[in-house]
């Protein structure tokens, strides 16, 4: 080969590496971008008086007597509409029946409207669910709830060849010539001086526990399981893979059952995770009964299960990786091969094992089908360190799934989800950045 | 036990070669006290590979408190002799042997021997510098605590005589806490020498401790060696036959796993019996 050519095929291969790399960087970026926007968006928001009125009556926070001062003010905003609306009622009782059922349904929505908007409306009962006690927190789903209350959507289903087309129709014409036509552009104007938005910082979302069923409230008990588990699983796998490990390097003797158990380990770690999940409730709380039902013990020894083989496999790697001079050196100085294991070859190993073990157990606080039917509940406080025997728990990966797709109001709690996306992203980003500079000082030490 | 049969004819059968051969001991030397005792035989003693026989029915006998070389060309055995001395040859899975080994008596093989005793008493310093990646201290402690020794004000006297004895106090008084591998390749030697002589053996095993240094470093070495004959019994394997004639009493030939001649160093060197040994010495095949 000519150096023209090799040099060209140099080239090519850096480039396409080049290319490769820039691909995949943005193609995190595609995905960790939104999370990151969306999910600080549950810490960082414009919240509403509604916001703090909540905070205070659920959680005891932020001072009343300013409470009281803004809550005075958007109420005397607020009157304005409730007066609107009595006098609306006043003048739909004294209506002929056609026109007054024709009104009828339409003011019902504009009630409904409006509760979603500035919360229950004098006269209401008493709402049984935290969610309906208050209006909008947010400020931009205040002016989406704005947008629903000025606007009725319909659907254009006149071209049966193409689906039906969304549109908006004011509902202010709907109610041309009555009392109520000027609650619309009240509302639209002093929308601000109802809910009173200021920038809102709000650190309870990753110390709070979750208000009827994540509508209000933060994310402790997603986190505090997550840790539980995933420290749980590290507890029995850990010790267990290391052991194993330095079993299979240093103790089994080459053959067909070593050769036999080596191999099984390797199919351990491709079985898909949702199998490991039906074998722990199989086997862990149906036959071995830990725990009546599901608990976070199950669910650690589950995750444990998944884990092992990771966990063996980097340790496996890190003992062989160790130096055969240092076993020789220790061995001629009249050292077991027990002290040998404990004094040289771990110790000299050790940046490897735990990398391993730190990886594990990033893997095992993500992981969802493992503890689907062993440890996780969707909604829940957090547990005492006491119930890990007996409790299930909610955890980040099982509830960032549960509120996207089974949570009845998905589509309204959007912001929880993502906050727990970057919370379980930080976490294991976290547990991976702790693992690589724990190595790095470990190494340093070794390398001296 | 110890040793006492003065091996002064040794027959052993060497294909294509007469059958007995004379062993030369090395002149006694007064100034060393039981010099003249064998602290170490072997008897016919053979170290295999599998099927492979990498050290063949060698009989010899390793004298208390001298300096012992052996020589020969690579693959020829001698390495293996000298790690089946202090059982390093058992971490090889396919390694066995035949024949005795003695040491002090005792055979080294036998059914009840504690090789971690034995390994104790018979230090090993190996061709690269292998100190642990510890500080200078927890290196030279090693040894001493695995038996025991826990009083850090005894650990720290042990640590400075073998430093001493080994010539490198000097250069690393005043960095006991740092680690080992930051040291040059000739320090670390000389601190792995330093480190076996922490657990007080009785005999030194050098397997080519100059071959990876430097000439300055292993002038330090073979100074080193010298200050500790007549102290421990010294086995050392080198390529180099300028070392072997300066710093040993006594010099051991090996060919393909047969030990060809066995005589004082000044007699190897200057009269060699063997025909082979002569063309070896003289370069004539290496």
């Amino acid at each position: 080969m000519n150096i023209g050519t090799r040099k060209i095929l140099d080239r090519s291969f850096t480039a396409v590496g080049i290319g490769s790399i820039v691909v995949m960087a943005l193609a995190l970026m595609i995905v960790v971008v939104p999370i990151v926007y969306n999910g600080i968006g549950a810490v960082f928001f414009t919240g509403t008086v509604e916001h703090r009125k909540m905070l205070h009556a659920e959680f005891k926070r932020g001072d009343s007597q300013d409470l009281s001062s803004e809550v005075a003010s958007s109420d005397r905003y607020r009157a304005k509409v409730y007066d609107m609306l009595t006098g609306f009622e006043a003048e739909l009782e004294a209506m002929a029946p056609e026109k007054k059922a024709e009104y009828q349904s339409k003011y019902s929505q504009v009630r409904t409207a409006l509760q979603a908007l500035l919360g229950p409306l004098p006269g209401d009962p008493e709402p049984m669910l935290t969610r309906f006690k208050y209006g909008q927190t947010r400020w931009e789903k205040a002016e989406e709830k704005l947008h629903d209350l000025l606007y009725e959507s319909k659907w254009d289903n006149s071209n049966p060849n193409v689906m039906s087309n969304e549109y908006f129709v004011s509902r202010a014409i709907g109610f041309e010539g009555t009392s109520l036509v000027k609650l619309f552009p009240y509302v639209k104007d002093n929308l601000e001086n109802m809910l009173l938005p200021e920038f809102t910082v709000y650190w309870g979302f990753i110390t709070d526990s979750s208000v009827d069923s994540h509508f209000f409230g933060g994310i402790w008990p997603e986190i505090q399981g997550t840790f539980f588990l995933a420290i749980g699983a590290m507890l029995f796998a850990f010790p267990l893979g290391v052991v194993a490990a330095v079993y299979f390097t240093e103790y089994a003797r080459p053959g067909f059952l070593n050769s036999m158990l080596r191999s099984a380990n390797s199919t351990l770690a491709g079985v898909p995770s949702i199998v490991f999940g039906m074998f722990g409730l199989a086997f862990f709380i149906n036959t071995m009964k830990v725990s009546e039902s599901k608990s976070v013990i199950a669910g650690a020894l589950t995750l444990a299960i998944m884990i092992l083989p990771t966990i063996i496999r980097a340790a496996e790697e890190a003992i062989l990786a160790v130096p055969k001079t240092y076993r020789e050196a220790s061995l001629s100085l009249g050292s077991t091969k027990w002290n040998t294991i404990a004094t040289v070859i771990l110790p000299a190993a050790l940046p490897g094992i735990l990398t391993g073990g730190v990886i594990s157990l990033g893997r095992a606080a993500g992981e969802t089908a493992p503890i689907i039917f062993t440890a996780a509940v969707s909604v829940g406080s957090a547990i005492g360190l006491a119930d890990v025997f007996s409790s299930p728990t909610p955890a980040l990966s099982w509830n960032i799934y549960n509120l996207a797709s089974e949570h009845e109001a998905a589509t309204q709690i959007r912001h929880v989800q993502y906050g727990m996306v970057l919370a379980l992203v930080t976490i294991v980003l976290l547990l991976n950045l702790s693992a690589i500079v724990l190595r790095a000082r470990i190494s340093k030490k070794l390398k001296g | 036990m110890l040793m006492t049969t003065d091996v002064r004819k040794t027959s052993e059968s060497l294909p294509g070669q007469k059958a007995t051969r004379e062993i030369y001991l090395p002149p006694q030397r007064s100034s060393i006290t039981g010099g003249g005792t064998a602290h170490i035989a072997a008897k016919e003693f053979s170290v295999y590979y599998g099927e492979f026989e990498a050290v063949k029915k060698v009989s010899a006998d390793i004298l208390s408190k001298y300096v012992t070389a052996i020589i020969g060309p690579s693959g020829c055995g001698k390495s293996t002799f000298l790690r089946a001395i202090n059982r390093m040859n058992d971490l090889i899975p396919s390694c066995h042997t035949t024949g005795a080994l003695l040491f002090d008596g005792e055979d080294v093989y036998g059914k009840f021997t504690d090789e971690v005793l034995l390994r104790k008493k018979v230090g090993m310093v190996f061709q690269k510098p292998n100190p642990f990646p510890k500080s200078i201290f927890d290196n030279i402690a090693y040894g001493p605590r695995l038996h025991g020794v826990n009083d850090k004000k005894k650990l720290m006297e042990i640590v400075e005589r073998s430093l001493r004895k080994a010539a490198i106090w000097d250069e690393v008084c005043d960095r006991l806490d740092k680690n080992a591998l930051g040291l040059s390749g000739g320090q670390q030697q000389r601190l792995c020498v330093a480190r076996t002589l922490a657990v007080e053996p009785e005999v030194l095993l050098l397997d080519e401790p100059t071959s990876a240094l430097d000439p300055k470093a292993t002038a330090k070495i073979e100074d080193l060696i010298q200050e500790l004959r007549g102290s421990y019994t010294i086995m050392i394997v080198t390529h180099n036959m300028q070392q072997a004639s300066r710093v040993s009493d006594s010099t051991m030939f090996f060919y393909e796993g047969i030990l060809v001649e066995h005589a004082s160093t000044a007699h190897l060197f200057t009269n060699p019996k063997d025909p082979m040994t002569e063309d070896y010495i003289t370069g004539r095949f290496s």
